[in-house]
């Protein structure tokens, strides 16, 4: 008896010295898209803030709005932007509107392992909405040969990978799939999740990443970074100019200048296909979703302060990682927009 | 010493007459509630947790009715859910473990219980015990870098080759799929299979083996042809047992099925599970009837076990019970 | 000897043979699969993954010490949930209940042990996560500890039911309660085959990722107290397996080696002191 009361005595002061909290925990969950660069961010800001931990956990985008709405994470990321219905769902749980502020630029690349092939292959619009619809299904069709001259592409079933869960480089995908391809708007949609008609599910950009590099005569979409750090081959898109281009820092800010000047007030704003002779078509913002109103002061002042950081000097950490800048015009914005959390 | 027997009353609960002040007194009745609680706490929880599970999906079972079960289509961005890709991946992914397992796992079973001396046999089996004990997670991490490239270089090639027209072996492989699974859940499961197995072939009396060796039979014939059908309920009862942990089983599964929620006759497409689909897209369903959809597959799947658990005790125990009953 | 006989002879050395082959793949895999995890996760086994945090994400190094801390963290937890209920619980079912009652609550608890991991975490979530509004290693805690529950009380029954009634009767003659007889007498009788069990649980709950990923979540940082997510073993492995980074793959094959190696150990230990026999001769 005697000894079991001990062992349960010592549990417990265990238990109560390892509650005694010096640090402050916010928890984060979203988008696995800038995934590479806020976990670069937050490692950074905790080193010059020791008592602050952001913990974000890089779960997919929907995830990220999904608790954030039920309240179990402190702040969210998206790359695919809350909808009407998503925000007003979120007012009448949470008891308070949700802000979104866009973080940095990045592009959603066409990734694919192709034996044979190193270098960047051309992708039509059409094209790819055919790859992905499943009706182009050889790696030698004619789509995509004629964009690719003088490349040597094989008669091999082309392996669509796609992603499993709910993310918000699927909705950048396929909002630009939905501009550039009336079959894909109304057969499929756009959204974080949809009904893929064909191809093999990854989990996160890091699941599509790993199974393209293990998948011979595999396409992908995935965020440019995964794609550069993992030396895989990602392809040029045509931009509604009619131009090639392949993501870069200067094309994916290209895609942004138009809305720099255009954006609306709460941030939420597509850029995919946007006009331009060097835009890349498939770039987007990537937002934090932050709670207007806060319940913990203390949460409350770290998050302000982080974005402020995240604004100025966080921004230099981004080309870096293949993520272009906010376009000064929006930093503005944002700066004055951080006043309205309570 | 030869034992006295005793005649107290009440074999259970030896002192079950006192009267209640004298229990009380003694701390006995104190004693008894508390440890009550915890027990009806077992059953409580066991309850909630149905409960919860009903109650979880409410909104999708009034939206779909019994057409959940037989639907295909699964698309959140028209909120329109079915459970058939899913019941089909589980059913596929386990069927193709058990037409694997079973035949390994019984083999292995005779080995041990019929020929191999005791010393060897225990040793054996505790090597088996080990095996049951590793965690999901960990056959998953080998199914990612040693099956599935396997299956790409080795397995697809020698099936799809020869015999490539059967629907059943169609291309093209991804290296991930049903069969993948089926082959990581295999080696899950066989533990099962043999530890029950095992223990339901030594419990068949002695005199039936004997009987037949006597009539002439070989130690096979004595064995396949005798011993094995007398303990058939029971092994019928361990494929029912292993086939209830295949059915459950997420991350191995997970990891190796290609998580697209796809119906085909090939072994060698991409699938999804239940329990792999719950695990991926729970903690981002955004709308109620997404995520009630998910607890229903939930619920579905939880039949599926409670069901085939409790066919596989009966059979267990019939089988047990007979061996040790039959009168010389 | 006739061909026939012959021919039956073949057969059964045959078929013999065979089944040996099926107990030898059987066995080997184990060994396959130690081998593997030694083999790809010794080299990357250093003092840096027990000590260290996870890196930012593509940078390489760095190590796992809050998932180690954590899924300790958690099955200290999960212990204190379930092996109570299950020991009391089992104690009452030996020795205090009606059969009636005894089969009722075996029934919940075999169905309890029948329930999908993943199903566990669903009902975690909706009792824990939500209602306190975090993921929690309590959370986690709580998903674990329910699936301790059934091995720790059919065995607190099943041991407590093997101990010889003439210890018992003893007890009883020289005036003691009932409940004084059960926790001087009959318990310490059947310490061995309990603690067997507690670790036995223990350690099938260790490797248990599915009813994690939405109850202790997963943390980089060192996770305080336990209303905070965690960092845990299995899923810290699940996330850098499929992950398409070399450096996080060479890092879940040490992590696999680690928990294997640990839950392995705890198997080994549990069943040496099962078998080293039950503390009281029997007549």
């Amino acid at each position: 008896m005697k000894r079991i009361a001990v062992l349960v005595i010592g549990v417990l002061a265990l238990g109560a010295m390892i509650w005694a909290q010096n640090a402050l925990l916010i928890n984060g969950a979203g988008a696995t898209f800038p995934f590479p660069i806020y976990s670069k961010w937050f490692d950074e800001y905790h080193q010059k803030n020791p008592n602050l931990q952001f913990n974000y956990q890089s779960v997919g985008s929907g995830a990220g709005i999904k608790q954030m709405t039920e309240g179990t994470v402190d702040f969210g990321a998206t790359d695919g932007p809350m909808n009407d219905d998503q925000l007003k769902t979120f007012q009448d749980k949470r008891g308070s509107g949700i802000l979104h502020f866009p973080t940095v630029l990045g592009a959603v690349v066409p990734t694919y392992n192709v034996p044979g092939v190193t270098g960047a292959l051309n992708f039509t619009p059409e094209a790819l909405a055919g790859i992905f619809l499943g009706k182009i299904t050889k790696w030698n069709d004619p789509a995509i040969v004629g964009a690719n001259k003088g490349v040597n592409l094989p008669a091999n079933d082309i392996v669509v990978v796609h992603r499993s869960d709910g993310s918000g480089t699927t909705y950048i995908w396929t909002d630009y799939l939905s501009k550039v391809s009336d079959e894909w708007k109304s057969k499929v949609g756009k959204n974080t999740s949809v009904n893929w008609p064909v191809g093999l599910g990854g989990k996160g950009n890091e699941g599509v990443t790993g199974l393209i590099k293990q998948t011979p005569n595999s396409i992908g979409y995935v965020e440019l970074i995964y794609a550069a750090q993992n030396n895989i081959p990602y392809g040029a898109v045509k931009n509604s100019s009619g131009n090639f281009v392949k993501a870069d820092l200067a094309s994916v800010s290209a895609a942004a200048a138009g809305a720099a000047k255009e954006i609306p007030d709460d941030f939420r704003v597509s850029i995919t296909n946007a006009p331009g002779k060097s835009a890349y078509p498939i770039s987007s913002f990537t937002w934090l979703l932050v709670p207007q109103k806060f319940q913990d002061a203390g949460k409350r002042e770290a998050v302000k302060g982080f974005l402020k950081w995240m604004l100025t000097d966080g921004q230099n950490y981004a080309e870096g990682l293949s993520y272009a800048k906010l376009p000064k015009e929006i930093v503005e914005k944002e700066k004055k927009a951080i006043n309205s959390i309570q | 010493m030869a034992t006295v027997k005793t005649t107290l009353p009440n074999a259970g609960p030896v002192m079950g007459s006192r009267s209640f002040l004298s229990r009380l007194r003694d701390g006995d009745e104190i004693a008894r509630l508390t440890t009550m609680v915890f027990a009806a706490t077992v059953v409580l929880i066991t309850l909630l947790l149905v409960y919860e599970l009903w109650t979880g999906s409410a909104l999708a079972r009034a939206k779909f009715g019994l057409h959940f079960l037989v639907t295909r289509v699964w698309d959140p961005n028209i909120d329109q859910y079915g459970a058939l890709p899913f019941m089909y991946g589980t059913l596929v992914t386990s069927a193709v473990a058990l037409l694997i397992a079973v035949p390994l796992g019984i083999g292995a079973a005779i080995f041990l219980a019929e020929l191999a001396p005791p010393r060897i046999s225990d040793t054996l089996q505790f090597f088996i015990d080990l095996l049951a004990a590793v965690p999901s997670v960990i056959y998953g991490l080998l199914g990612v870098f040693i099956i599935v490239p396997l299956m790409r270089t080795v397995i697809f090639p020698a099936l799809n080759e020869p015999l490539g027209f059967l629907p059943l072996f169609k291309g093209p492989s991804y290296g991930v799929g049903f069969l993948t699974a089926g082959i990581v859940l295999a080696i899950m499961v066989i533990p099962y299979i043999i530890s029950v197995s095992r223990e339901v072939l030594l419990s068949v009396p002695r005199d039936q083996r004997e009987a037949a060796l006597a009539l002439g039979s070989t130690r096979w014939e004595s064995t396949w042809k005798v011993v094995v059908p007398f303990a058939k309920t029971g092994i019928l009862g361990s494929v029912f047992l292993a086939l209830a942990r295949a059915l459950g089983e997420t991350m191995a599964v997970t990891m190796v099925i290609g998580n697209t929620p796809t119906i085909s006759a090939s072994l060698f497409s991409p699938g999804d599970s239940i329990a792999s689909v719950i695990a991926n897209q729970f903690t981002e369903a955004t709308g109620d009837v997404y995520l009630q959809a998910l607890v229903e597959l939930g619920l579905v799947l939880f039949l599926m076990t409670f069901i085939l658990n409790g066919l596989a005790r009966i059979l267990i125990v019939v089988t047990t019970q007979k061996g040790s009953g039959v009168p010389v | 000897m006739s061909a026939r006989v012959k021919w039956r002879r073949f057969v059964s050395n045959f078929m013999l043979t065979l089944t040996g082959l099926c107990a030898l793949v059987s066995v080997s895999v184990l060994f396959l699969i130690l081998g593997y995890l030694v083999f790809n996760g010794g080299k990357s086994i250093n003092w840096a993954f027990f000590t260290q945090l996870p890196k930012p994400v593509g940078e390489a190094g760095g190590g796992m010490a809050n998932a180690i801390v954590g899924s300790a963290k958690l099955l200290m937890a999960a212990s204190l949930l379930g092996v109570p209920i299950g020991f009391f619980g089992g104690i009452y079912l030996a020795e205090f209940s009606g059969s009636t009652v005894a089969s009722v609550v075996r029934y919940a608890a075999d169905l309890l042990n029948g329930v999908p991991s993943i199903v566990i975490g669903i009902f975690a979530y909706g009792m824990v996560v939500l209602p306190f509004k975090h993921f929690s290693t309590l959370a986690g805690a709580f998903a674990l500890g329910l699936m301790m529950i059934p091995i720790t009380l059919r065995s607190t029954e099943e041991f407590l039911g093997g101990v010889p009634r003439y210890l018992r009767e003893g007890a009883m003659a020289l005036g003691a309660s009932k409940s004084k007889t059960i926790a001087t007498v009959v318990v310490p009788a059947a310490y061995r085959g309990i603690l067997t069990a507690i670790l036995l649980a223990l350690a099938r709950v260790a490797g248990e990722t599915a009813p994690l990923l939405f109850t202790a979540f997963g943390n980089r940082y060192w996770s305080e107290g336990w209303g905070q997510p965690t960092a845990s073993l299995p899923v810290v492995i699940f996330n850098y397996a499929v992950s398409p980074y070399e450096d996080w793959h060479r890092q879940a094959w040490a992590a696999g080696l680690v928990l294997l190696g640990l839950i392995l150990i705890i198997n080994i230990l549990a069943r040496t002191i099962l078998s080293r026999g039950i503390a009281v001769p029997r007549s």
